[in-house]
């Protein structure tokens, strides 16, 4: 079906209206003064009908491949089923419908999801203080290197680096950077992981933090983390684990045991909130005891009236956002936690290694693996048994577009040539698996039968490649209301 | 064992026998013993849908203040919202998709942020928005470090002290990386808009930027044009934040009354309250400034055949390519509560969008009026939008005790601003019907009168 849509401002017709709440008849009130109306009508706001709505973004949906229509096994995304009914808890009026300023003893159902969602989350991560309020994991990822930096300044000290694994997420040196650090790179083994004696060597009393993802960018479980914090810790550092990988972790390893100081978790990935085309997710940050007075606040508080809230301390890093952090997603998060149950979630990660180490196996006859150290919950491939053909890994990602399913993350980790991350994640069937191993052997084959054919896909889906050079060079960021979306 | 993974017995053995393991344990021999042995899940067993269906409506019914009659906003801010809108997001295609990544088969997530793109710049009056920031309040703390690293050499930050105080907090959590920043805190003048005095003391040529609510956490409407002409004159940004998106259907733009990063809180439209989240932040600023932007963009391209599309776009600002030199560490956006902003505004249209603006205005204004013939006078008298401040001791000093009855008066500002003890922030929607306005008018009477025995008092529940 080859439908056009347009933008929905090249659509309606003027003095269309498609939804009018209703409401009481009132007396109009005297006008705002002239210079605080707005000025332009509203020119360019769009009049539809409902209809017309409804039909414009159902087409829209129609035009994405997403999780719940086709294996998407973007690595380090954590791509795995959304449980629909978590739809139907978090739009409960007694949820949807509460105002975050109500006073606590009438929120005490809110307090209660939020105060078990912490205690699992500790329970998980065998770490002891907790706070819910970032937003995603990124910024969570901020607020726990806030943390660091208020710990260190605590103690009257001045420590100006981190060290980052070359493999990390970009965020961890973007978060580290905001927080007025400079970042060192750490190298890593051969086996892709990294050295305990490697991070002593880097490590002095200017290093703030390690900030290490485990299991890895690569997939891979850091199997010398114990040593690896010790070192850190012994020099007076911290230690921040991205939690990204946290379907890798459960009932395997605890990054509390690790010895791991601060962590973020990614509630959007591991316990499966809806990831939304980007958003919103959750990025709860758990730390040890000490240094608990430094999360931001408010804090969830127990009293002899039931939950409430305590404004955080002055050692605090303050709030990162407003009220108490996304609810609705957290409120997801526990639904999927007590639905599973503490062997169920370790299931989870059980079957997703499992998953993860099947396609490996089944894939690196005929594509490369850059590491041959056992995978966790991803793998990673790299091109070079294509490098002979011409293609590229983004030439496979567009191919796998025409055989139904979305691409690997590519291209990252960055310390792989032409990376092909795939994190098949535990939802997944075996038959699944089975079909997207027979797409990549085929597209194997296709890179040296046909080259030319591969590097012009995807050809089965409504769009060809689309030209991004042109819109980095001439960017067309809206629709203009005069002369449509001609370049401003 | 688990809800939601597929594998029968003979699934696990095909597959282990492929990978050469004789296990599921043999997958982790890598994790070191020590670690594996402390690592048990300790959560109780999981349980069925009914049963988790039961509990979470057991939970939600413990939340009596989702039914209460609420005069709340204050940040968030209850409305209507279209069926459509909620029809949409239900849309696994919308909900389950991530990052468009690939855009050959994103085209949905991708046109959608397009036109939330469009519809945030023509709300907020300026050239150019993003894909979306977190919150109001994050999306301001990004627009003040961007003013930074447009004028560098300039290090005080006056913020309105009047601008919501989550805002505030946000904001001075964010600049604690950067030391050379200093925040000045203006206060307001006797009407409830930015005090020009204390503005004047702070402008020169180390101002780097002015961040100002409009309307304020009062609900006032700032001159925003004024004091953007004083802001432009010694080089400095001006900021602005509208916790209320919906004023923006009535109020002049951001944009065109001087505005250089104009932000907003977009859960007014067509988000639920949620227990104040997720929201959306709304981020706009002038083409010129488009490199300096913090967030995911996406702009219009075409593909091999000629045909229009959309891409994620001037990636080269965002951390995945610069790292620890981005704009930003932001990663994602919040795609899919942009996506219900998107479709509300589509929903109301150019007419509807006015005319609900306007009731929200007539509302308020109405029950202001209502509130002054018995005595409970607003305490600013500036220009307000769908909220309003009265001066009410009596009623204040009972409110935690109405809201156990039922009843939400507006908010305690108290609990905010010490010298506004005495006093409370009303708001008024389309969502109030007239018994509910007769109700809190009543309530406000008896109050007044002394009909009313006991005193329980405001309690704080979220200082900044």
């Amino acid at each position: 079906m080859l439908l056009d849509e347009p933008l929905i401002f090249e659509r309606g017709a003027p003095g269309r209206v498609g939804w009018d709440p209703g409401g009481i008849a009132l007396e109009p009130a005297a006008d705002l003064p002239q210079e605080l109306q707005r000025d332009d009508d509203l020119a360019g706001i769009p009049e539809l009908s409902e209809l017309e709505v409804l039909r414009h973004y159902l087409r829209l949906s129609q035009w994405n491949y997403a999780a719940a229509t086709t294996f998407y096994p973007l690595g380090s995304c954590t791509m795995k089923y959304n449980p629909v009914v978590h739809e139907e808890i978090a739009r409960l009026p007694g949820f949807a419908r509460l105002h975050p300023l109500v006073p606590p003893a009438l929120a005490q159902g809110a307090l209660e999801v939020l105060a078990a969602l912490e205690q699992a989350l500790l329970a998980i991560s065998g770490l002891e203080a907790v706070t819910l309020q970032p937003a995603a994991g990124a910024q969570g990822e901020l607020t726990g290197m806030l943390v660091v930096r208020a710990y260190h300044a605590d103690r009257g000290q001045r420590r100006g680096r981190v060290l980052i694994p070359a493999s990390a997420h970009g965020t961890n040196p973007a978060s580290s950077a905001f927080c007025g650090y400079a970042v060192t790179e750490v190298p890593t083994t051969a086996r892709g992981l990294l050295d305990a004696t490697t991070v002593a060597d880097t490590m002095d009393e200017s290093v703030a933090a390690l900030m290490v993802t485990n299991p890895n960018t690569l997939g891979l479980f850091e199997e010398d983390i114990e040593r690896v914090t010790e070192a850190v810790h012994a020099r007076g550092g911290l230690v921040y684990m991205d939690g990204a990988n946290l379907n890798a972790l459960m009932g395997v390893a605890r990054p509390g045991d690790m010895g791991v100081d601060v962590m973020q978790f990614n509630l959007h990935k591991t316990f499966s909130t809806p990831h939304g085309g980007g958003g919103p997710g959750a990025g709860p940050v758990a730390v040890r005891a000490s240094l608990a007075e430094y999360l931001p606040g408010p804090r969830l508080v127990r009293g002899a009236e039931g939950w409430s809230w305590e404004e955080a301390g002055p050692k605090s890093v303050g709030r990162v956002r407003s009220f108490f952090g996304n609810f609705g997603v957290l409120l997801r998060a526990l639904a999927y936690i007590e639905r599973l149950g503490g062997p169920g979630l370790e299931q989870v990660t059980r079957l997703a290694i499992l998953n993860a180490a099947y396609l490996r196996a089944r894939l690196q006859e005929r594509f490369h693996l850059p590491y041959d150290t056992p995978c966790m919950h991803e793998c990673v491939f790299s091109d070079r048994t294509l490098a002979d053909t011409g293609v590229t890994t983004l030439d496979v990602a567009k191919r796998l577009l025409d055989y139904g399913f979305y691409a690997p993350t590519i291209y990252f980790p960055l310390v792989v040539k032409g990376a092909l991350m795939i994190e098949p994640t535990e939802t997944e069937t075996k038959e699944t698996l089975d079909a997207f191993v027979a797409a990549m052997v085929a597209i194997a084959d296709e890179a040296r039968a046909e080259p030319e054919q591969l590097r012009r896909a995807p050809h089965a889906t409504r769009w060809a490649r689309l030209d991004e050079t042109r819109a980095a060079r001439h960017p067309v960021l809206r629709w203009r209301p005069t002369g449509g979306s001609a370049e401003a | 064992m688990s809800a939601y993974t597929p594998h029968t017995a003979a699934d696990i053995a095909a597959m282990l026998a492929a990978v050469g393991a004789g296990s599921l344990d043999d997958l982790i021999a890598q994790v070191p013993a020590s670690l594996r042995a402390r690592a048990r899940v300790d959560l109780p067993a999981g349980c069925s849908e009914p049963e988790l269906r039961a509990r979470f409506a057991a939970r939600a019914s413990r939340n009596s203040g989702a039914e209460s009659v609420a005069f709340l906003g204050a940040g968030a801010y209850p409305h209507h919202v279209p069926a459509v809108v909620n029809h949409i997001l239900l849309r696994s295609e919308f909900a389950t998709a991530y990052t468009p990544y690939q855009p050959e088969v994103s085209q949905g997530t991708l046109q959608a942020i397009f036109e939330f793109q469009t519809f945030v710049a023509l709300l907020l009056g300026l050239d150019v928005a993003n894909a979306s920031m977190y919150d109001g309040a994050s999306a301001l703390a990004e627009a003040v470090l961007m003013a930074h690293r447009l004028e560098p050499k300039r290090r005080l930050v006056a913020v309105a002290r009047s601008l919501h105080p989550h805002y505030r907090a946000v904001l001075a959590t964010y600049l604690r990386g950067l030391e050379r920043l200093e925040v000045r805190e203006i206060s307001w003048a006797d009407d409830g808009r930015l005090d020009r005095g204390a503005l004047d003391a702070v402008l020169g040529e180390s101002l780097l930027c002015v961040a100002v609510g409009q309307p304020n956490v009062f609900g006032v409407l700032e001159d925003v044009a004024a004091l953007s002409a004083r802001a432009h004159a010694v080089g400095a940004l001006v900021v602005s934040a509208t916790p209320e998106a919906l004023a923006l259907g009535l109020v002049r733009s951001p944009g065109s009354t001087g505005a250089d990063i104009a932000v907003a809180e977009g859960q007014s439209l067509g988000l639920p309250l949620s227990y104040g989240g997720p929201g959306v932040g709304l981020f706009a600023t002038h083409e010129r400034f488009v490199r300096f932007m913090p967030g995911r963009l996406v702009g219009e391209t075409v593909d091999a055949n000629g045909r229009r599309g959309y891409v994620l776009t001037l990636a080269t600002r965002e951390q995945h390519i610069r790292r620890e030199r981005a704009t930003s560490n932001i990663c994602t956006n919040q795609g899919l509560c942009a996506l219900a902003v998107t479709v509300y505004l589509s929903m109301l249209g150019r007419q509807g969008l006015r005319r609900l603006a306007r009731r929200n205005y007539d509302a308020a204004h109405a029950v202001a009026a209502r509130l002054g013939e018995i005595g409970a006078e607003r305490r600013f008298a500036a220009p307000f939008f769908n909220e309003f401040v009265i001066r009410a001791p009596q009623v204040v000093a009972r409110w935690e005790q109405l809201a156990r009855e039922g009843l939400i008066a507006g908010f305690p500002l108290g609990c905010w601003y010490p010298e506004l003890q005495d006093c409370l922030l009303v708001c008024v929607t389309e969502i109030h019907t007239p018994e509910e306005i007769d109700r809190l008018v009543d309530a406000m009477r008896a109050c007044a009168e002394g009909h009313v025995g006991g005193r329980s008092g405001a309690c704080c529940l979220t200082n900044p």
